[in-house]
């Protein structure tokens, strides 16, 4: 069904699928809807997919590979192309719409004043237009369940910190250029933070230890500090 | 069954072969840097290839055992010894009751794997029990060890019963760090990005490893490669031993604590069979990176999962095993 993917070495243990070079919400639908494929109907040797942007890397095991006249790339990407194939017409399909609570501004926002002034807008009107519009999960990476968001609007975009902050509390949500994020764990970081969130998106002992996937669409709406407290003692209970 | 650390050396840390499945969700890998010198620790107490050891990093722990054991010192030549007498890397040792395991100076390499026969009985966090400090999981309590940790340890096959410790893996099965200096790379995806002149000096000139290295990646320096045009690179997966560019031109080699993913463009891949002299190398050293084509790394790496299967295999022969 996807004629066009090339197939590139990377790495000894490594496959690079190329779906495309352009960001592209349509290509990265396929693309996690292939992992997905992969990951329910794995083939001897398979160990993991990593879906990126227009990339999907899958990892195998060249030791289940061993052949006298094929490498085992060869034989991976047979086996990889004939998964592919017997993929079902439609199977594409957008993931879940997850909805973020986030405390704007304070102490827990120190940029949303900056980034409303970059703007000329009132920090109110950067909130609203944040919390309008639907945002699109293209993958995960830079930290456990860091969502790279695709869909921000252009009137609140705001360039990275010069200097990186040492650490940002866990649940911050950021902007830097014309891309918005939540950091899942405290990390050192540069994106001029507007708000947090007391939802986590990342719990270790979860059977899915993230609670947004690739190719899940997000929405956040605003809450006060007392809900946010509210919502972090609840998480304490059930700790 | 358990050891006690009575000093925790400068960075010792709980490391298996890896964190898989979960990169998708932007959880790291980690996992020994010295994937060799670990596996080679295990099999060397009747372990299999992925159970924990220790990674200590230039100045190695002290250690008590509370109880009889096996142990292995594989990697980098901390100078350990057992009650005080100098001990030998790449062997296996009987240990007692109370026995102490400290290291001196480091005199060779960086990282010194320490296997105990059975293992050690911590969690499995997401399928593995590599430390991921960032995060704070997996490992001994996701942290470095510290002074009075008290680590249980599995217990040991009853099958595996030496006939003999006094025997050692032979320098023949350890080529691995023959020519420490170069480093064996694949080009990489975005090699054509560079201008001619950058893609030649990558394979010619030699690189300072610097100071700014740690589990995390190696900054390396010296010609500083350029693009040809600034093309933008959207993010996508990196793996151990990716070799990436920023754009100030100095090239960082991502070792096991890399990211999931990144956004530079990636010049090289370090073959994987010479992951392990870099993980032995330490600020100062100096590599030049030399190019061989993606089947040969391939073939490279097949042959020393060989290597280390008839190593096993030896080992069990030795020990009279089923």
């Amino acid at each position: 069904m996807f004629q066009n993917i090339n197939y590139l070495s990377f790495g000894e243990a490594g496959i690079l699928l190329e779906f495309g070079s352009v960001m592209d919400k349509k290509v990265n639908l396929q693309i996690h809807n292939t992992a997905k494929w992969l990951n329910d109907h794995p083939f001897d040797g398979f160990i993991e997919t990593v879906p990126a942007y227009t990339t999907l890397t899958v990892l195998y095991d060249p030791m289940k590979f061993i052949h006298p006249n094929k490498s085992a790339f060869e034989l991976a990407v047979e086996q990889i192309k004939r998964r592919i194939e017997s993929m079902p017409e439609e199977n594409v399909t957008v993931g879940r719409t997850i909805e973020i609570p986030v405390c704007y501004g304070g102490d827990f926002g120190p940029d949303l004043e900056n980034v409303a002034g970059i703007n000329r807008l009132s920090q109110q009107e950067v909130i609203s237009i944040h919390t309008e519009r639907t945002y699109y999960v293209y993958m995960l990476g830079f930290a456990p369940g860091f969502p790279f968001l695709g869909g921000m609007a252009k009137e609140i975009a705001a360039p990275r910190l010069s200097s990186p902050r040492l650490s940002i509390p866990k649940g911050s949500v950021g902007i830097a250029g014309e891309q918005t994020g939540i950091y899942p764990i405290e990390t050192p970081g540069g994106w001029q933070l507007i708000g947090r969130t007391p939802a986590r998106l990342f719990t270790p002992d979860l059977e899915t230890p993230v609670l947004l996937q690739a190719g899940d669409q997000v929405k956040f709406y605003e809450i006060t500090r007392d809900e946010y407290h509210a919502r972090e003692a609840e998480h304490e209970h059930h700790d | 069954m358990s050891i006690t650390i009575d000093k925790p050396g400068m960075l010792t840390s709980l490391q298996d072969l890896g964190r898989y499945s979960y990169q998708q969700f932007g959880v790291i890998a980690s996992g020994a840097m010295d994937p060799f010198a670990h596996t080679a620790a295990n099999l060397l107490v009747g372990n299999s290839e992925n159970e924990a050891t220790l990674e200590a990093t230039l100045l190695g722990p002290r250690i008590t055992f509370e109880t009889d054991t096996y142990i292995a010192v594989c990697g980098g030549d901390l100078t350990p010894s057992l009650n005080g007498k100098r001990i030998q890397n790449w062997r296996p040792y009987k240990v007692n009751k109370d026995d102490v395991l400290e290291f001196g100076k480091c005199k060779w390499g960086c990282r010194a794997y320490i296997a105990v026969a059975g293992g050690f009985d911590t969690e499995l966090v997401m399928g593995s029990r590599s430390t991921y400090l960032r995060a704070g999981i997996g490992g001994y309590q996701g942290r470095a060890l510290k002074e009075g940790d008290r680590l249980k340890t599995g217990s040991f096959k009853p099958t595996f019963k030496p006939v003999s410790v006094n025997w050692k893996m032979s320098r023949g099965l350890r080529t691995v760090y023959e020519n420490m200096g170069r480093i064996r790379t694949v080009k990489g995806r975005h090699f054509d990005y560079f201008t001619l002149e950058s893609q030649k000096a990558f394979f010619e000139k030699e690189f300072t490893i610097t100071t700014k290295s740690d589990r995390m990646g190696y900054r390396a320096e010296g010609t500083s490669l350029q693009l040809e045009r600034k093309e933008e690179i959207l993010s996508e997966p990196v793996l151990f031993g990716t070799v990436q560019v920023p754009s100030e031109g100095n090239p960082i080699i991502l070792m096991a604590d890399r990211q999931t993913t990144g956004g530079y463009p990636k010049i090289a891949q370090t073959a994987f069979v010479d992951l392990p002299k870099l993980a032995q190398a330490k600020p100062g050293d100096r590599i030049v990176f030399q190019e061989i084509s993606e089947e040969e790394a391939q073939i490279n790496y097949i042959i020393q999962k060989i290597q280390l299967n008839y190593l096993q295999t030896g080992i069990r022969l030795k020990n009279r095993e089923g």
